[in-house]
């Protein structure tokens, strides 16, 4: 209602304090970001585990129905530009919030707030209830950072945001039972680190030839600079270089994967959850803006040949990945390797850097993240019932726990890429793409390497259905608190596999913009 | 002559660096990190980045150091000698290649000092010119109008790094219980005189000089950040000296928390306030009556913020570090000692 | 490709980078690798701030002379930023060593590599379930 309101008048600018509604419209981008931003310390200042926890769903909440409503405002009406401070762009930083963006933070959001409304049945044990505050302020810092790196118009903004979440995970991730946990932390620490260094002096470089740090602008002088010289600018070919390997390990793309297998497997399942399905997300958005609205789809791809060397990248991780997959024997490895595979697929349909690929890349955004978060909330129901993520002690599980080992199957239709799931509908973008590009063994690579995904789920359905429980196990369902949030996301795995028409069309805008114009 | 002392220091930069690498005794490697921090802050006064100098000194120079003399002191490691890899070609390699394509990269940046650079035509003149207009004319220092007013939003990100950084520290080390954990042998350093006598009127004047720089970094080199790790450097030596337990009875766990969290929702605030009158987010104009008055209104609310925030940060580092683990061995004889701290 | 020397300052800070960068990769001790990012990371600093200064300039601190000129304040206030994100970062690592070192006992890699798989390496079954919280 209030929403067609605004759409009635027509217009987000500031007002009086009396046509308050509008004015709130507003100012959504800020308060995106600076919501969760200003809640962490008021978690720490709460100090107990049950007022934080309280105050952390509301807010988890709010910020997705934030999500939401700038998602509408941009497909109704375009890209919002948001000045904070009231400095105009470039002098100051601005906030841009288009279709896509709009979609990766409601896809963000969502999973925070799902994810975390199953923390009291799953992840409250494993913290000492004296520091359950510290965990809340944690959980929202890295979710600050997340809606902040994506909200932004400005590339050096994209770095601090980048640093906040990434500091909250490396110290989520340390959570984990088993004191391998600390290494993969401290492993994840270093080499992400190391990607946002690179990150930084690869935005050095091209701050230093443009002058500019906004986004738009720094594409606009970009595009100027190049047009003029024979040769492509060196130290802009050495920022690419820098950017891309820096995102790179951020997306963990083959070969800078090496953290994401540890730190996805020791951490508490819920922070893997939360991290599977919105941090690659995000630095894939922050790629896919780099590559396409900095440099430009004619100089990285046209002149520079970047897919020459993302593809065969791309391809290794699907290969490689679901190979090692198929050998691991606890299911949260397992996952791990998938979710670099699906990493491998998002890259490929950036590489095509055609409306096909891309699409196909941003809706995968959205499916692997419902996919896999999902699957993730499923493995911590089930260590709830098991204690253990080792394949042999699953055995039964099927049977001991259907419901939530109904939801893993079909999350795990949704990898293979089955139709009437969410994993359908990407594969099809990607298939296209390829065709399109006149590749078409890459189209025939891609269906491949969905079979390898049929092998790896199936061994866990095998033990899951096909062995036989130990003899006291009984029948121990999941707790309710974390079954409605597991089967949320299985749900919407369905529900957006049927009804595609909805995540493609954003994913085909956005693909449109991030190819033409926009942001 | 500027010129000369740029080389000079780079190349002494270069030596320590190298230094590092090879130095298999942590503390001395720890240490001539710090000297390599210290050079770079000369480096950068040299270069005319007097606030990021002041800042490396304090931060890189100061803190980093102590952080990771805490660190050793718990760990009490020493890097050991592996016969087999002590020399790591791939590693080599991966950093000759990398290192080659960023010399490539080079060729084409305008020359050092050069005035033509793309990037002092285009922000930096706006910057340099508008401050006293846009923002303040009583507030000289441009880079605090930069990043106070102009780019706020970052600034706003940079306190809540560090403030993610204390609440991870925190988790990991064992929060609030850790900070008051009645520590054996504190003191023994307060039984030497020659530290006793000097660190009593050190102390103050370190707080007075922090406070100093807190308010002065609008004229010049300073700022909230600067003044927050000053603050924290007199309490820790305090606690040094004095004993963890004298710091211990006024910052506990809890309030060391709270006044962490108090900077970055002061600095919220102030941005909130900002939406709450009419504007945007950290427009500091509608703070006042009059706009100059607003944005140094502005500006000073986020300073204090940013520099209570760093003050509690630095402080609660150092807490839980030095609570975590066993003492050192020097610091075992507890009772030993020439007089009463 | 012309290498003019007045770019000398910007390859002695690559090599600076390439000496942190070369510290983390290949060194095993973790205390070391911390020193090795931070060095890295201040030579990423300095990297930004020479290219904000301009030559004859004089900090960005405005004086009364009409034509005074200043050095970018720019790179400045990124940088300032830079330092504390490198303070966070080390701070954070240096908690998990502390960490590490109560869990295994030790700071080096291949000590940790090998009391936690044993000979079987990396990848082997998951240890023993430790609840490393002290409390």
């Amino acid at each position: 209602m209030r929403l067609a309101q605004a759409r009635r008048t027509g217009r987000w600018t500031t007002m009086s304090l009396a046509d308050f509604m509008p004015r709130l419209f507003g100012q959504l981008p800020a308060i995106q970001v600076v919501l969760p931003m200003i809640t962490a310390p008021l978690c720490v200042v709460l100090h107990r585990s049950r007022p934080a926890w309280t105050v952390t769903l509301a807010v988890l909440w709010t910020s997705f129905a934030i999500a939401v409503a700038q998602l509408q405002h941009a497909l109704a009406y375009g890209t919002m530009s948001y000045h904070v401070g009231g400095w105009a762009p470039p002098i100051g930083i601005e906030l841009r919030i288009g279709p896509l963006n709009a979609f990766v933070l409601v896809i963000v959001t969502a999973i925070a707030a799902v994810v975390l409304s199953g923390c009291r049945a799953a992840l409250i044990d494993e913290v000492p209830e004296s520091r359950h505050h510290l965990f809340f302020a944690g959980f929202l810092l890295c979710l600050t950072g997340l809606l902040g790196m994506t909200s932004t118009g400005d590339a050096f903004n994209v770095f601090v945001f980048l640093e906040i979440s990434s500091l909250a995970t490396y110290g989520l991730v340390a959570l984990g039972k088993n004191r391998r946990a600390l290494t993969a932390a401290f492993q994840y620490l270093v080499m992400g680190t190391l990607g946002g260094t690179f990150f930084l002096l690869g935005l050095g470089m091209l701050y230093m030839v443009t002058g500019t740090l906004n986004i738009i602008d720094l594409g606009a002088r970009l595009a100027a600079l190049d047009s003029g010289a024979g040769g492509v600018n060196r130290t802009v070919l050495v920022a690419l270089a820098c950017i891309v390997v820096g995102t790179g390990i951020k997306v963990a793309l083959f070969p800078l994967h090496i953290w994401l297998p540890n730190a996805y497997t020791y951490a508490p399942e819920l922070v893997t959850a939360f991290v599977a399905g919105a941090s690659t997300k995000v630095a894939f958005y922050v790629m896919a803006t780099f590559i396409f609205r900095i440099f430009g789809h004619e100089l990285a791809f046209g002149r520079l040949r970047l897919d020459a060397a993302l593809l065969p990248l791309a391809l290794a991780a699907m290969f490689i990945a679901s190979t090692v997959a198929i050998f691991e024997r606890d299911v949260k490895r397992l996952l791990a390797f998938s979710s670099l595979a699906q990493i491998g697929y998002m890259v490929l349909g950036l590489s095509f850097a055609s409306v096909a690929g891309l699409t196909g890349a941003v809706v995968h955004i959205f499916n692997h993240a419902v996919i896999k978060s999902g699957l993730f909330l499923a493995v911590a129901a089930m260590v709830i019932t098991t204690g253990s993520t080792r394949l042999d002690a699953l055995a039964g599980i099927g049977r001991r726990m259907p419901w939530t080992m109904a939801a893993f199957v079909v999350g795990g239709l949704g990898l293979i890429g089955v139709p009437l799931t969410t994993g359908f509908i990407s594969k099809w973008y990607l298939v296209l793409a390829a065709l399109e590009a006149g590749t078409w063994p890459v189209a025939v690579l891609v269906l491949l390497s969905s079979l390898l995904a049929v092998i790896y789920v199936w061994r866990v359905v095998e033990v899951a259905y096909f062995q036989a429980p130990p003899e006291d196990a009984g029948r121990r369902e999941a707790p309710l608190g974390l079954l409605i949030p597991v089967w949320v996301l299985a749900g919407a795995t369905l529900y957006f596999g049927v009804f595609t028409g909805a995540t493609a069309a954003v994913a085909r805008r956005a693909a449109e913009l991030l190819l033409g114009g926009g942001l | 002559m500027l010129a000369l002392i740029d080389v000079v220091l780079l190349a002494f930069l270069a030596v320590t660096a190298v230094a590092i690498v090879r130095l298999r005794d942590l503390f001395a490697a720890v240490m001539v990190t710090g000297i390599f921090s210290l050079l770079s802050a000369g480096l950068f006064t040299v270069m005319d980045a007097v606030d990021v100098a002041f800042t490396e000194a304090s931060v890189g120079a100061g803190i980093s150091t102590i952080l990771m003399l805490a660190t050793l002191a718990v760990t009490q490691d020493v890097e050991k000698k592996r016969w087999r890899r002590r020399f790591s070609p791939l590693a080599l390699g991966v950093v000759v290649v990398t290192g080659a394509a960023l010399v490539y990269g080079t060729s084409d940046m305008p020359r050092y000092g050069d005035p033509d650079a793309p990037i002092h035509h285009y922000l930096a003149p706006h910057f340099l010119e508008h401050t006293p207009d846009e923002i303040n004319e009583h507030i000289p220092n441009v880079v605090t109008a930069v990043l106070a007013s102009y780019r706020g939003y970052d600034t706003f990100g940079e306190t809540t790094v560090i403030f993610t950084a204390a609440v991870m520290v925190l988790m990991l080390l064992g929060g609030a219980a850790t900070i008051d954990r009645r520590r054996p042998g504190g003191g023994r350093m307060g039984a030497n005189v020659v530290l006793r006598a000097s660190a009593k009127p050190l102390v103050p004047l370190i707080l007075l000089f922090a406070l100093y720089v807190q308010f002065h970094g609008d004229f010049g080199p300073g700022g909230g950040f600067q003044a927050g790790v000053i603050f924290a450097a007199g309490l820790v030596l305090y606690a040094l000296v004095y004993g963890p337990d004298r710091a211990q009875a006024i910052f506990t766990g809890r309030r060391l928390e709270a006044l962490v969290a108090l900077g970055v929702l002061i600095y919220g605030g102030a941005g909130v306030a900002g939406i709450v009158l009419g504007g945007e987010f950290l427009d500091y104009d509608l703070l006042a009556a009059d706009p100059q008055d607003g944005q140094h209104r502005g500006i000073f609310l986020v300073e204090l913020g940013v520099g209570i925030t760093v003050a509690a940060v630095m402080t609660t580092l150092f807490l839980l570090f030095t609570g975590r683990g066993q003492p050192a061995p020097w610091e075992d004889r507890v009772g030993e000692s020439e007089g009463t701290p | 490709m012309t290498l003019d020397p007045g770019l000398y300052n910007y390859w002695i800070v690559i090599l600076l980078m390439m000496t942190g960068l070369y510290t983390v990769i290949s060194r095993g001790n973790l205390v070391k690798k911390v020193i090795g990012l931070n060095v890295f990371q201040v030579s990423v600093i300095m990297f930004y701030v020479s290219m904000g200064k301009v030559e004859g300039g004089m900090a960005p601190i405005l004086v009364e002379e009409a034509e005074a000129v200043y050095s970018n304040p720019l790179p400045s206030v990124l940088m300032l930023t830079a330092i504390v994100v490198g303070v966070a970062t080390t701070a954070v690592a240096l908690a998990l060593a502390v960490r590490i070192h109560e869990a295994y006992g030790t700071l080096e890699e291949d000590e940790i590599l090998e009391k936690e798989y044993g000979a079987a390496g990396p990848g082997a079954a998951d240890g023993p379930v430790d609840d490393h919280e002290p409390g």
